[in-house]
């Protein structure tokens, strides 16, 4: 039997699972392919912070989006997404960050994100375990913080109801041309097919611009209370930023369990899954800097995971050269907050409906000269 | 006769010998020493500081081991 579908997703990740959530809800007929287990990659090894970003107009469009369908789907997500809108400090150590402070504030207003901005005093008040003095801080009180996997779990959940197949354990061998094909050699086909494989695009997609940059994470013991706002230091885009060498960047958040997630590091060309003690100690120096009473606490686990990196730090949204391939990768740290408008404005290009926002700094076709090239 | 210890266990004063664990102490006293996620009381499993079961808060400090330290005069534990 030839089993056929209006749009096969690979790849369950936190992206895959909202595009077969939107497109389904769409009306069309879907599958969703996922080769381990649902959110297993990127998904899990983040740390699902839902935040509006201003690298570039671009990124602010798409992250404040998409932070605005996370709003509208809150209240509907199940308790064990964990959703919890802490807010962020974007901390300033000394009166040079204060001014990233205002100029930050500035931009956020440009776009109507409200913002607050704490003096010295009414940060060590927000956030008592802090070194004094720091500067200040900006707070941004709609970002929030959600558990990934179950996100997913619930998008691919939703995908289910509206009509969505879902092919687990199953990996893809090759896709293309209407046509995927698993490992075993079986065969399903679809008019469209999305790959949101996170940093394995490259794998079915050699000469996608998609690169591993790995991550570090450690968890703590519970401690509630200890940490209230989801903590990143202003300096995170200068670590964010960097496109060659290693880098960490304070980056604090408080789990609902009480539990505290200590970040963040970023580094390209190690693609084993291994911690790196040299930059798992930099990186909790970092920490320690910012929060000397860390030190106290009980740690619990360390992991790894690898972001899906392009080069200029937006991701592939839309159509390829193949007519039937299409993208949704690449989207670096920011895959969780951006999750849910990737795969709204797929939706949109697919269905031909006009969307919120303009879809074009996105699309792949931005890199085609330089594929053409490799 | 061991020495005598005087310590606080969940705000009340208690007597136990030198040499004595704190979560032998805290065992005497019918506490568990900690609530699991999900609400499930949780004492030593192990006795050798591995399974991390017997966690408590000494001396203000959460999450001690309490299988792995003995009892001083005048500490202060607290279940969790």
């Amino acid at each position: 039997m030839k089993l056929s579908y209006d749009a096969v997703v690979i790849g369950a990740g936190i992206v895959g699972a909202a595009c077969a959530c939107e497109l389904a809800r769409a009306g069309m007929r879907m599958a969703i392919v996922e080769a381990q287990i649902i959110g297993g990659g990127a998904t899990a090894a983040g740390m699902g912070h839902i935040v509006v970003m201003d690298d570039s107009p671009a990124q602010l469009a798409l992250t404040q989006y998409s932070q605005s369908l996370w709003n509208e789907l809150a209240s509907q997500l199940p308790p064990n997404v964990e959703y919890d809108r802490c807010g962020t400090l974007w901390i300033a150590a000394d009166d040079d960050e204060m001014q990233e402070v205002h100029r930050k504030q500035a931009v956020y207003a440009a776009a109507h994100v409200s913002t607050e901005i704490l003096d010295a005093k009414a940060l060590a008040e927000a956030e008592p375990n802090l070194r004094r003095p720091l500067a200040g801080a900006l707070f941004v009180p709609s970002d929030a913080v959600i558990y990934p996997p179950c996100a997913a779990m619930y998008l691919v959940e939703c995908a289910k109801q509206a009509g969505a197949t879902l092919y687990l354990e199953r990996a893809v061998a090759k896709a293309g041309k209407g046509r995927l094909v698993f490992s075993d050699g079986t065969e399903i086909f679809a008019a469209s097919i999305i790959h949101a494989t996170g940093a394995s695009a490259s794998r079915l997609m050699p000469h996608l611009p998609v690169r591993k940059r790995k991550g570090h994470l450690v968890i703590t013991d519970r401690y509630p209370g200890f940490v209230r706002h989801q903590l990143v230091e202003l300096g995170y885009l200068k670590s964010a930023h960097s496109t060659s060498s290693d880098s960490v960047a304070f980056n604090v958040q408080p789990r609902r369990t009480g539990q505290l997630l200590i970040g963040s590091s970023r580094q390209y060309n190690n693609e084993g899954t291994g911690v790196d003690q040299n930059i798992l100690g930099a990186m909790l120096a970092r920490a320690f800097d910012y929060i000397p009473s860390l030190q106290g606490l009980s740690s619990i686990r360390v992991w790894t995971g690898f972001r899906a990196a392009t080069p200029d730090k937006l991701p592939l949204i839309g159509p390829t050269e193949d007519a039937s391939v299409f993208l949704a990768t690449g989207h670096e740290g920011l895959g969780i907050t951006t999750s849910l408008a990737t795969a709204r404005l797929l939706t949109d290009h697919l269905l031909d409906r006009t969307p919120a926002i303009s879809l074009a700094p996105y699309l792949p076709e931005r890199f085609a000269c330089e594929a053409a090239h490799a | 006769m061991p020495e005598r210890i005087a310590l606080t266990i969940n705000g009340r004063q208690w007597e136990t010998s030198e040499g004595t664990t704190i979560a032998a102490a805290i065992m005497n006293t019918e506490a568990a020493c900690r609530t699991s996620v999900t609400g499930e009381e949780r004492g030593p499993l192990c006795g050798m500081g591995i399974c991390f079961e017997c966690r408590a808060i000494v001396n203000g400090v959460p999450h001690q081991r309490t299988c792995q330290m003995l009892c001083q005069d005048g500490m202060d534990v607290t279940t969790q």
